[in-house]
Parts: structure tokens; C-alpha cells; sequence
């Protein structure tokens, strides 16, 4: 119900027309990756799936960021049902691969920002090794591609209100890690994949 | 609420819709050509878009009050945020934009529901003009302030400020006319889109010479003479509709075809300049919400004030 009214929240804000290059199945857990620009762009990517989809993907957001305040804990956990990883202290106990290998098993999608910060410009920064991780440990893991545009003028570094500005969301087409590729390999390959999907749709 | 008047008018917009609706299928399936096949698909887009744009409108006519405020309260900021989407702004503008959007609008239109005209005629151009420009310039961005600061400004007059002058038809005190402000602004919608229509089948009908081919390639100045000579005929033979004798009824739609033909050029030279074709593609074939209501921008403030100054 929440989450219901959130998502319209959302559409209302970005407008929020997701398109999509192939037709995915969403039967199975899926890892979307997207460029960061905004704490927005999980919620957007959220609530462009379909409502039946939304409710079984969960997206990775930094723990010190959605527990900071009452709102954002209330949000983070009631409504988005995130899953909060530690940025500040990992351990071996709260290892964040482990956190999203458990989810993935349960059935559940995750959404993941590889390039580990929000970049103001549009130059698509290296992914950092999680999603490499992933793959290594889920040998047959899907990973799809998200493409997100206009989401730093709906809510810039810094701010806390959103203004409304139409988004695009578009979804790539499913890939595996090819059964020779290294870390460097895999990771460009992503890397590579989501600027193809991005100047297709400049 | 529904009276004889509103009757016939929903019937002429009914039975235009199913005659728009059969042409495209007949179209359809008739279309022997690429190019025959692609109008016969962009106007049943648009049949498709219109049924739910024209359902959406009756109701909210019919329902009256604070519901016709709301629905063109939602139009102002769907616009307002069409406008804003293709029009380069920056981190200094965020807070300005975000009361423009959560604040301007909604008193806007709160101004129309409780009938404070004095505040709505100068709300938007006086107040909201020093607060946008005093805004950014406390956010402290130099950078092309100008520029950001215009743009701005200009989108909350279309967007907003023009806008709202659809709904404040339903402020008006017209003598001997009380109660029936909605067939009013029915028949004021119902003019503006038919001139966009007749403009667009004349245009494409009859002459060759260009309003102005660099902005709109499709305006011609026969088309323009046929939409605004057809649509007064039809505005001055609906006169029973409105509070005018005949002959004020087809010079007011006049006036208003050839403002709203206006409305819709300098919309096309927005766009020109920001170098795209529709405002977004929320209504399939039409494009934005911006495309759709481009001829009511200019229309609709004359309109309210030919009203205002001559029948209150």
C-alpha cells in the first residue's frame, strides 16, 4: 500500500516512462545495475517496474545514509524495504556480498550502483568489484543494465526536496558472465554495455 | 448542472469523436500506401488520446467546482514540468524550482477556487516574479542568472499564469447567465481545440505559402484564413451556448482562433529553439501536455477578459 502510493508519488515527480530494449523475464532474480547520480534513482528504477516485480526486488542502499534520520529509517525500511549495507565498517559478519547472494537465493532482484559514489557529470565512472563478486558467486547470475537520465535535477547532491523533471529509465538486455572473462574483463564488459545503452538512447 | 445546452454540446463533441474514430479505422483499412498508413495510425493515436482526454474533461466539467480547478492545476504542473524538463536549469535554480512547482501553483489556483481575483491577476507577474529572480540570486549562482532566471519566469506565465485562466472562467458574476459559467468554458475548450483541428485539415487542404516555414512547417496562411473562417461560423451559430447575441459570439471565437493560432506558433518557436519536436510523449500522437494546450495558452487570459470587461 505504501509502497503503492510511493511509486505513484514517484511517477507524479519524473514521470517516469521506463523503456524497455528486450523483454525480460522476470521469473528469476535479477541484478539491475545503473548509474548513480542521485538518491533518487533507486526509488525511480523501483517504481518503473512493474508493480508485481517492484514487490520482489530490493535495492542496496548505504546504511549511514537511510538511518541517519526518523524519515529516512521509516522510508528505507517500511516503504522501499531496502537492504542496508555498511559502508563504514564491513566485516566478515556483515560481509555485503553475502547480504545480496541471500537475497538473490530468496528469489529476490537487487538493484546496485557499481560506481560506488553519486557523479554530478555524466561521465560514467569504473565499477568497483561487487558486481564481479556477484558473478563469481552466482555463475549463471543475470545482470541488467539500467540506464537513468535527468535524475541530478529531481534531487542534486546536497539537497533534500525533489523538483519534478521528466527522467528517462531504460532497461538493457540481460548478460552473464562470459565463462573466460576476469574480473578486469567482466567489469568492462558491463561497463561498456551500459554506455552502449546510454548513447542509444541520447 | 446538466442543462439543455450542455446536452447538445456533449452530443456534438460525442458524435465528432465516434465520426474522428470510424474515419481512422476506415483509413485503416483502406491505406494502400506507407504515408496512408502512417496518418491512419497517428490519428487513431490521437482518436485513442482524445476519448480519454474529452472523458476525463466532461467529468471534471461535470462535477464542477473545486474538480475543474484541480484538473487544471494538475495541467499547469504536468506543462509546468514539461518546460522545465527541456529547459536547461542549474543546481542555483533547485530551490526556486521547487517552490515554483509546491507553491506558485498551488496558490495559483487556490486564488481561482476562492474567487480573490485582484491576487490571481497579479499573484504570478508581480509577486512570483520578484520571488523567482530573488531566490536564485540568494542561492548565489551568477552564471548565466539572466538566461535561467527568463526561462523560468516565462514558463510559470505559460504554464501557470495563462492556464489558470481556463479554470477562473468559473469566478465570473454574469448577469442573467449564473450557474452556467461551465457551459462556458466548454465552449471556450471546445473552440480552441476545434481551431487547432480545422487549422491542421485546411492547412493541409488549401494553400502553399508559409506563416513561417522556419518555426512551423505545417502552418499555411490558407490554412489559417479556412480554420479561423470555419471555426467563427461554428463559434457564432453556437452562440446559445454562452451569455452573446450571435454576431459578439462569432467575434469573440474570432479573436480567439487567431490568438490561439498565435499561442500555438510562438509554443513551436519554444520548441524550435530547444530543438525538439513534442514537449514529451505523455499523449500518444499529440506528444506533451504542452502540445495539446499550446493554442489555450494565449486564448485563454482574452477570453477571460473579453468576458469579464463586456458581460460582467
Amino acid at each position: 500500500m505504501l509502497a503503492t502510493i510511493m511509486a505513484a508519488a514517484v511517477r507524479l515527480l519524473c514521470g517516469c516512462r521506463p523503456r524497455w530494449s528486450v523483454a525480460i523475464d522476470f521469473n528469476e532474480p535479477l541484478v539491475y545495475f545503473a548509474n548513480h547520480s542521485s538518491h533518487f534513482d533507486a526509488v525511480l528504477i523501483w517504481a518503473g517496474l512493474p508493480p508485481t516485480v517492484r514487490r520482489r526486488t530490493r535495492m542496496i542502499a548505504a546504511k549511514d545514509y537511510w538511518e541517519a534520520t526518523p524519515l529516512r529509517r521509516w522510508l528505507s525500511r517500511k516503504v522501499f524495504d531496502a537492504i542496508l549495507i555498511d559502508r563504514e565498517s564491513p566485516s566478515r559478519a556483515n560481509n555485503p556480498i553475502d547480504q545480496l547472494c541471500a537475497a538473490l537465493e530468496s528469489g529476490v532482484s537487487v538493484i546496485i550502483f557499481p560506481e560506488g559514489g553519486r557523479t554530478d557529470d555524466h561521465e560514467l565512472q569504473t565499477f568497483r568489484a561487487g558486481l564481479w563478486h556477484l558473478a563469481r558467486r552466482r555463475p549463471t547470475q543475470l545482470f541488467v543494465p539500467v540506464w537513468l537520465e535527468n535524475l541530478s535535477r529531481v534531487l542534486p547532491k546536497g539537497e533534500f526536496l525533489p523538483v519534478p523533471v521528466l527522467c528517462g529509465l531504460t532497461f538493457g538486455s540481460p548478460l552473464t558472465r562470459p565463462p573466460n572473462a576476469d574480473r578486469k574483463a567482466f567489469l568492462e564488459l558491463l561497463h561498456t554495455e551500459l554506455t552502449a545503452l546510454a548513447e542509444t538512447h541520447a | 448542472m446538466i442543462d439543455s445546452s450542455m446536452q447538445i454540446l456533449l452530443g456534438i463533441v460525442f458524435g465528432a469523436l465516434v465520426s474522428g474514430t470510424v474515419t481512422g479505422q476506415l483509413l485503416k483499412r483502406r491505406a494502400h500506401s506507407e504515408a496512408m498508413s502512417r496518418l491512419a495510425l497517428n490519428l487513431n493515436d490521437r482518436m485513442r488520446a482524445w476519448w480519454i482526454m474529452v472523458a476525463v474533461f466532461v467529468v471534471s466539467i461535470l462535477v464542477g467546482g473545486i474538480a475543474t480547478i484541480v484538473l487544471f492545476g494538475v495541467s499547469s504542473f504536468l506543462a509546468f514540468r514539461e518546460f522545465v524538463t527541456l529547459t536547461p536549469t542549474r543546481r542555483g535554480d533547485h530551490r526556486a524550482l521547487f517552490w515554483a512547482f509546491f507553491v506558485i501553483i498551488p496558490i495559483q489556483f487556490t486564488l481561482v477556487a476562492v474567487k480573490w481575483y485582484g491576487m490571481f491577476a497579479v499573484f504570478i507577474p508581480v509577486y512570483a516574479f520578484m520571488f523567482i529572480p530573488a531566490r536564485i540570486a540568494v542561492a548565489g549562482e551568477a552564471a548565466n542568472y539572466l538566461e535561467r532566471t527568463s526561462k523560468i519566469q516565462w514558463g510559470l506565465m505559460v504554464c501557470v499564469f495563462f492556464i489558470s485562466h481556463v479554470p477562473a472562467l468559473m469566478m465570473l458574476e454574469i448577469p442573467h447567465y449564473e450557474g452556467r459559467n461551465a457551459n462556458l468554458l466548454f465552449f471556450f475548450i471546445m473552440v480552441v481545440q476545434l481551431n487547432d483541428v480545422l487549422q491542421y485539415v485546411f492547412g493541409n487542404l488549401l494553400g502553399k505559402s508559409k506563416v513561417a516555414p522556419a518555426i512551423s512547417p505545417n502552418k499555411t496562411w490558407g490554412g489559417l484564413l479556412g480554420g479561423v473562417i470555419a471555426v467563427t461560423a461554428i463559434g457564432g451559430s453556437l452562440y446559445w451556448v454562452t451569455p452573446f447575441s450571435w454576431y459578439a459570439a462569432a467575434a469573440i471565437t474570432c479573436a480567439i482562433a487567431i490568438v490561439g493560432f498565435l499561442g500555438d506558433l510562438t509554443m513551436s518557436a519554444v520548441k524550435r529553439d530547444l530543438g525538439v519536436k513534442d514537449y514529451s510523449a505523455s499523449l500518444p500522437g499529440h506528444g506533451g501536455v504542452l502540445d495539446r494546450l499550446d493554442s489555450v495558452v494565449f486564448a485563454a487570459p482574452l477570453f477571460f477578459h473579453l468576458v469579464r470587461y463586456y458581460y460582467t
